[in-house]
């Protein structure tokens, strides 16, 4: 399984694996948005957690559709389900080495397209938390996403589709915690249900993942 | 470590291809599977792997024992030659790649990316990676597309190997490996029957 995971991530890197363009997209986004809203501080600042949490959700939907799509495609995915790796692992893994090429970039990055924002300094803290708790719900639910549409040609209108709904919840919780943290309120209730929309899903999902899996390729 | 099909019925599409196959496979056996384009096998070929429900029918296969190779190889292009054979010889929990680049003779491009490799040298590694996995069934499906003469006859070679060392191989091909221990399954007769009525007319009267 740790060899699935090293190679996931040697291809990412290599040229043509995506990485960056979750980054690329999230920074475009951020970037964008003072253009759109106008030079006013106040509004930025206000508005910044929000933006901040719908450009890391959907640059995260930009890459899912890659998840199994290129494994499927050169046969790998056939191979890896008659190899001894159950395929409860081997979606884990997907789900994992997504978040390591997409999430967490998107974590790091975000502080800096904070200050773009001109968001609040105790802000920074509950965002990268609440970031950093969110994204792997985005990236195992991406997975069970990615896993429905596998074998569709150009599936990613439906992946956006089905996905989107699933991302609701974490967005909910997420983008209030960072809210709360910019205007200096407690975040302890969004943040808990944040963990436990988290716990959930990687404790659940990957059984689901591997189901529908199972389906696709028979 | 025996492959036994009995009486297995599949379908492709949501249509019955294959009815009644049954057939034995013990260690130190070759089995070629034969039959016109459309016939079955590659359906046949997956649900022995595991990789389709059958309709009917029992396939006692050794547990941990298979290793399916399809139409396609599996390469990831952007790794190079050792890179894909190393991930395979991970994931199956064994070590010696050497060997296996060395039976199909890809050690002079051991550090090419496989991208860069042509048809019949990709089908090669596809084919190396067989020989990492240190599965005792090999089931093989168009084994020698975009093979030449030579690229064959290694083949021939390592499938003579394995059987010699106690392993198996269930194939479906069209060309003579020359291969005298394989013994041959035309699977035509097997072919499903449409539920067709009997009678054009009986349908209204």
């Amino acid at each position: 399984m740790i060899a699935l995971l090293t190679r996931d991530l040697r291809l990412a890197l290599r040229a043509g694996g995506g990485f960056g363009l979750g980054l690329a997209f999230f920074l475009i986004v951020v970037v964008m948005v003072p253009f759109a809203v106008g030079p006013r501080a106040d509004l930025l600042s206000s508005i910044a957690a929000g933006v901040l949490w719908i450009g890391a959700l959907l640059a995260c939907l930009l890459s899912l559709d890659r998840i199994f799509a290129l494994d499927w495609e050169d046969g790998s995915l056939d191979l890896l389900a008659t190899s001894p790796i159950p395929l409860e692992g081997l979606v884990s893994i997907k789900a994992l080495a997504h978040w390591l090429t997409t999430g967490l970039p998107l974590v790091a990055a975000a502080p800096v397209l904070a200050v773009m924002l001109n968001l609040p300094p105790q802000g920074f803290m509950p965002l990268i938390i609440s970031l950093l708790l969110g994204t792997p719900a985005l990236s195992v639910i991406g997975t069970f996403g990615a896993a429905l549409t596998v074998g569709i040609k150009r599936g990613g209108l439906l992946l956006s589709l089905l996905v989107l709904p699933l991302y609701v919840p974490t967005l909910i919780f997420g983008a209030e915690a960072a809210r709360r943290g910019a205007d200096g309120l407690d975040i302890t209730t969004p943040l808990a249900f944040l963990a436990g929309i988290t716990c959930g899903t990687i404790a659940l999902l990957p059984f689901a993942s591997a189901a529908v899996l199972r389906i696709n390729l028979r | 470590m025996t492959l036994t099909v009995q009486d297995i019925s599949v379908a492709r599409g949501g249509i019955a291809v294959l009815e009644g196959v049954s057939f034995t496979l013990t260690p130190g056996h070759a089995l070629v599977l034969r039959g016109p384009n459309g016939a079955g096998k590659t359906t046949l070929l997956r649900a022995i792997a595991g990789l389709q429900s059958t309709l009917r029918g029992d396939i006692s296969a050794p547990e941990g024992g298979l290793v399916y190779a399809g139409h396609a190889d599996g390469i990831k292009p952007t790794l190079t030659v050792v890179e894909n054979l190393a991930f395979w010889a991970q994931i199956f929990g064994t070590t010696h790649i050497d060997t296996a680049l060395a039976a199909y003779e890809l050690t002079a491009l051991a550090d090419r990316a496989a991208g860069a490799l042509s048809a019949g040298q990709k089908r090669r590694l596809g084919l190396a990676r067989l020989l990492v996995t240190g599965r005792p069934l090999w089931v093989l499906d168009e084994p020698t597309v975009s093979l030449d003469t030579h690229a064959t006859g290694l083949f021939a070679a390592a499938i003579r190997a394995h059987l010699a060392q106690g392993g198996a191989a269930l194939m479906a091909t069209h060309i003579d490996l020359g291969l005298d221990e394989a013994e041959i399954l035309d699977i035509s007769p097997f072919r499903a029957s449409a539920a067709v009525l009997d009678s054009f007319d009986e349908a209204f009267l």
